[in-house]
């Protein structure tokens, strides 16, 4: 799970404790293989499509997009990371420090950019990153995947491709793994 | 390891590179890579430091120190209020605790401080509300120098642990020496200054450093030769027979940048004195990384502002971030 979810949720500090495995492994895999389709369709093709991963919990569900968006196209596609903390809007209410490396691998203006997380909440960090993308250049459009949507946005954001719908109360955690999605809190 | 800057509670200042421990350089410079990507952007502006206000005050002469932290301000967005000594109330008689007092009721995040006077910005520290950087305190410190050396230096010979580094020229009257001396030890590199006797400090007792006088004998050994410019304006009086003679003897001439090894970095903290403390040829060589080191002095500094007025370190009590 990324720190920033972490972060968010808002407890101190402690340990994951999960209570429901809500996806399996194999559920992934199949939410990823849906998802690259429907990225497929809805562009008709991977043609000026670049896969941009959130830094840290997107980067992973992102190559794997990419892996799938391969594997049915045969073209490879532009893939990159986005770190977008310099751009979060809550400054000074908590630590914040940039996580990982942003890399652009092309010019975005003109691109289709499929905006690559884990988890989407508040919508707070893609508000971040929307603008983070604009100082590289002015994309034809951004498209928004997420493996899990948890609702609680507190902007008008919305998701293009879903993993799985996930009802939480605010003060649950979702931790994307190699095992899958748990759903559980976090634990002093 | 401990970060002891990073984790000491409350309002936090840059004032020397003492305060820094290794744990502390490490992250500053981890810090600067995201910086530097920063500024590689089509639009290299980020929101960090919006509605944050940072003052320069400079009572010393400064071109490139004060665009950088000025370039480093604007890429965050921060306001910036310029006070220059030349044209400011200083000319009255307004003494330097009064300025300070002044400039901080106007309501500022920041202070970037360059004096004459070593031990300035503490003082200005104590006097103000602000987050104060030292850019420079007589012959004593100039951290952001520093770290940006730091940064270029293990940017391209990835690790100091074990390196040998020479401080070569004006020892005395060098704050970036002083700085560069207590920087590149704490990261583990093995530090030469080389000087004529009348360029180097008479105390040097607990200093990290070797001392030698003849360049020559440890030219084959360098990774970094870092030469400094001769400060004819701090130096009383003549300390060098002539200009021509110091070049000849200490200067870095064709003939000895020959002799560096492969991998040898040639840098100097500017501005240069071509044809006296560097041959100017040398200057020019890919070896030479001096325009490099400008260019990270962009990074460094807005790492170091960032961390100071937009990290949040200072107002949370939450140091998971800077694990």
């Amino acid at each position: 799970m990324a720190e920033r979810e972490r972060l968010l949720a808002g407890s101190a500090s402690g340990t994951f404790q999960s209570r429901t495995r809500v996806m399996s492994a194999d559920d992934v895999s199949r939410a990823v293989k849906r998802m690259a389709h429907e990225i497929l369709e809805r562009n008709h093709g991977a043609a000026g499509v670049m896969i941009i991963g959130m830094q840290t919990g997107g980067v992973e569900l992102a190559s794997r997009l990419a892996a799938a968006v391969t594997a049915i196209e045969g073209s490879q596609i532009p893939i990159g990371t986005l770190d977008a903390t310099m751009h979060r809007d809550d400054f000074g209410l908590r630590p914040v420090m940039p996580e990982a490396a942003t890399a652009i691998p092309d010019d975005p203006t003109g691109k289709t950019i499929v905006l690559v997380d884990d988890v989407l909440f508040t919508g707070r960090t893609v508000r971040a990153a929307l603008d983070a993308i604009h100082s590289y250049g002015r994309p034809q459009s951004i498209q928004l995947a997420v493996m899990v949507d948890r609702g609680h946005r507190e902007l008008p954001i919305r998701p293009d491709y879903v993993g799985k719908n996930l009802p939480t109360r605010r003060n649950e955690m979702v931790d994307v793994n190699d095992d899958g999605v748990d759903l559980g809190e976090m634990l002093p | 390891m401990t970060a002891t800057w990073l984790r000491q509670r409350g309002p936090k200042h840059l004032l020397s590179m003492a305060d820094l421990d290794r744990n502390d350089i490490e992250q500053i410079l981890n810090l600067t890579e995201s910086f530097a990507e920063v500024g590689e952007r089509s639009i290299p502006r980020v929101p960090a430091l919006r509605g944050k206000t940072i003052a320069w005050l400079f009572y010393e002469d400064s071109t490139r120190t004060r665009l950088s932290f000025e370039t480093a301000a604007k890429r965050l967005s921060a306001d910036t209020m310029n006070f220059s000594v030349g044209s400011s109330s200083v000319n009255k008689g307004e003494s330097l605790r009064d300025t300070v007092e002044t400039i901080d009721a106007m309501g500022i995040d920041g202070i970037v401080v360059r004096h004459g006077a070593a031990g300035a910005p503490h003082q200005v520290s104590q006097w103000s509300g602000a987050a104060v950087i030292n850019a420079g305190d007589g012959w004593h410190q100039h951290p952001t120098q520093s770290l940006l050396d730091l940064y270029t230096a293990r940017h391209h010979l990835e690790d100091l642990e074990g390196k040998h580094i020479a401080i070569v020229g004006d020892i005395t009257h060098s704050r970036v020496a002083r700085s560069n001396a207590l920087g590149f030890s704490k990261m583990g590199a093995k530090v030469t200054l080389v000087a004529p006797p009348t360029l180097l400090p008479s105390a040097l007792e607990g200093w990290p450093v070797e001392v030698t006088h003849d360049l020559d004998e440890i030219l084959d050994d360098l990774d970094v030769c870092y030469l400094l410019r001769m400060q004819l304006e701090r130096q009383g009086q003549a300390v060098v027979p002539s200009l021509r003679e110091y070049h000849a003897e200490y200067g870095l001439t064709s003939a000895r940048a020959d002799r560096l090894s492969d991998h040898a970095l040639i840098m100097h903290p500017g501005p240069m004195n071509r044809g006296v403390e560097i041959a100017g040829e040398v200057a020019d060589r890919p070896a030479a990384v001096i325009t490099e080191q400008v260019a990270n002095g962009v990074s460094v500094r807005m790492a170091v502002l960032f961390l100071l007025l937009g990290s949040g370190l200072d107002v949370v009590d939450d140091q998971r971030a800077i694990a």
